[in-house]
């Protein structure tokens, strides 16, 4: 294992101390228990957006803390999920007396996580509501299985449910809109290598020279199968059908196009990939209105993408295009 | 003779407690490794992080009675374990704690109340049903073992014995099963053939108890 880091067990802590160094007029760092909050938190009267997961996914979620999107990142160990004592302490710090919304991942450890915190909140008296992200169409959503996972999808509900929030929505009206954005979102990756855990020392999995795992989840979880490794325009198409034949996509739809980096994979694949994916989505006259290319949501050091596309409508997408000033996203400002 | 040689006491409850961080720590690498298979590689991790801080917390500030020890245990994997195995263990405890008010020694019935009311919390959170490739798989046999044993007249030494037992055959069964919660059930039939992590650190928290507490 090489990382740049001193100690295993200090690599997250470390990491977000260094976070809260670089970007001190937009967030800051508490610990014991750790969480990410705005710099200028709380702020009366606006509801709080706050969501939190395993480390290893940088930017998210501390990466998506400030104006016009998080009010508070609760951060896990790496691809663990944060403990209820980090969200119970972010929702009172970030709580403006209007309410709190969780946005959260459907992972089992996530999702029990959070529900014991936002039992403790309530008892504390904040309202709190949740929003679950499941969008992943590499796995089945059935009743014999926890559910889809949350990836891609996520990072754009943040984006727009913490605008709708900036703008004076209530606690009902941004959550609904969570829930409209998760109902019209879906995402699907590739993994080309596997990452290390810091603790563990080696691989979560192996891909052999050639090979793939199709439908990676961001902690490594296998997909759908694993395949040799294609020209990229054929991996797009495989994911991008996967994604269209799941909501389904129509014709005419507008929609919210993100290629997303697992951490390892170059800017230059990723502009390639999404070239593949527009030219895709045109010839379907599905309009990839906006874009967003980069690592957003990643897998420690795998290389690899994800696309997530959402379809939009007037409201989602001047909610997007709202100001934003985080370390991770920022326009308009 | 009399309570004592019957019963299990607060330092016996801290013995299993320091046992379990040696266990956790032991077999640290096996949990990972079965949770690479099928998970995501940290069960041993947390289950060790865990019981190595209920540790530090139980030395810095030590509980008055069995209740407190096990509400102090709960507070502490709830706060450090993270994952599924955090709320799922943390609430074990908690339920466990309840169960044991007011009582400084525990019998052979408070034994068996013990792990019924912290199985029936680890239900209760992840809402898993036997089948589905959990740590429940290897406690729910457990618990039916040790309440037969208990009714059957069974002394504590005798009840665990069954429970750990069933757990270990529970633990094993788990293998051809398709996992159907928790993140293992995102690889479907890929999930055949591999262990269960959870049910395999549940079987090693009641083979520690039935090493423990022989009286
Ligand atoms: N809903 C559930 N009910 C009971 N046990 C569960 C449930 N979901 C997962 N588990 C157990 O948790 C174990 C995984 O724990 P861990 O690896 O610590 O958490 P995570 O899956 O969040 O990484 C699984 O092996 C399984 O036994
Ligand atoms: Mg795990």
């Amino acid at each position: 294992m090489k990382k740049l880091i001193n100690d295993p067990h200090d690599a997250v802590r470390d990491s977000l101390a260094g976070l809260a160094a670089a970007h001190p007029a937009i967030l800051k760092v508490c610990f014991d228990p750790v969480y990410v909050m705005r710099a200028d938190a709380p702020i009366q009267g606006k509801v709080a957006v706050i969501s939190g997961g395993g480390s290893g996914h940088e930017p998210m979620h501390g990466g998506f803390v400030g104006r016009g999107m998080l009010d508070a990142a609760c951060p896990g160990q790496v691809f663990t999920s944060p403990t209820p004592d980090q969200m119970e302490a972010a929702t009172c710090a970030v709580n403006g007396g209007a309410g709190v919304l969780h946005i959260v991942k459907n992972y089992t450890g996530d999702i029990m996580n959070f529900e014991m915190a936002a039992e403790l909140c309530q008892s504390r008296g904040i309202e709190v509501r949740s929003v679950v992200v499941n969008d992943d169409v590499a796995v089945e959503d059935s009743l014999y299985t926890a559910g889809r996972r949350g990836v891609g999808t996520t990072v754009l509900a943040e984006k727009i449910c913490g605008a709708a929030a900036a703008r004076g929505y209530d606690l009902e009206r941004v959550a609904a809109l969570g829930r409209r954005v998760v109902a019209n979102g879906r995402s699907m990756g590739l993994a080309l290598s596997p990452c290390t855990v810091p603790a563990a020392g080696k691989p979560g999995f192996v891909l052999g020279d050639d090979e793939i795992e199709m439908g990676i989840g961001i902690h490594g979880e296998p997909g759908r199968k694993r395949m040799p490794l294609l020209p990229a325009r054929e991996l797009v198409a495989q994911m991008a059908e996967a994604i269209l034949a799941d909501l389904p996509f129509r014709e005419g739809d507008r929609v919210i196009a993100m290629v997303n980096g697992m951490g390892g994979t170059p800017l230059m694949e990723l502009y390639l990939v999404y070239g593949e994916l527009d030219r895709l989505l045109n010839a379907r006259h599905i309009t990839p209105t906006r874009s967003l290319v980069g690592n957003y949501i990643t897998s420690l050091e795998m290389a690899g993408c994800s696309i997530t596309l959402l379809k939009t409508d007037d409201e989602l997408l001047s909610l997007w295009d709202d100001p934003v000033l985080t370390p991770a996203l920022r326009w308009g400002i | 003779m009399g309570d004592l040689n019957v019963a299990v006491t607060r330092e016996g409850v801290l013995r299993w407690l320091a046992v379990l961080a040696q266990v956790f720590a032991g077999n640290r690498e096996q949990l990972t490794d079965l949770d690479r298979a099928i998970g995501d590689a940290d069960h041993g991790i947390n289950m060790e992080r865990g019981f190595s801080a209920v540790q530090a917390e139980l030395a810095a500030n030590p509980p008055a009675d069995i209740r407190a020890i096990f509400q102090s245990v709960a507070a502490t994997l709830i706060r450090s374990v993270g994952g599924a195995a955090g709320p799922l263990y943390g609430t074990f405890f908690l339920r466990a704690a309840a169960a044991c008010a007011g009582k400084t020694a525990l019998g052979a019935a408070d034994v068996v109340a013990l792990f019924q009311a912290g199985i029936g919390g680890v239900q209760q959170r992840g809402k898993a049903e036997p089948g589905d490739k959990t740590m429940l798989d290897a406690l729910l046999p457990a618990l039916d073992a040790m309440r037969a044993a208990e009714q059957g007249g069974s002394d504590i030494a005798g009840i665990l014995d069954r429970g750990a037992a069933a757990a270990e055959a529970g633990m094993l069964a788990t293998i051809p099963m398709q996992a159907r919660k928790g993140r293992a059930s995102y690889l479907g039939e890929r999930s055949i053939g591999h262990q269960d992590p959870g049910a395999t650190s549940s079987c090693l928290l009641l083979q520690a108890a039935a090493r423990t507490w022989r009286l």
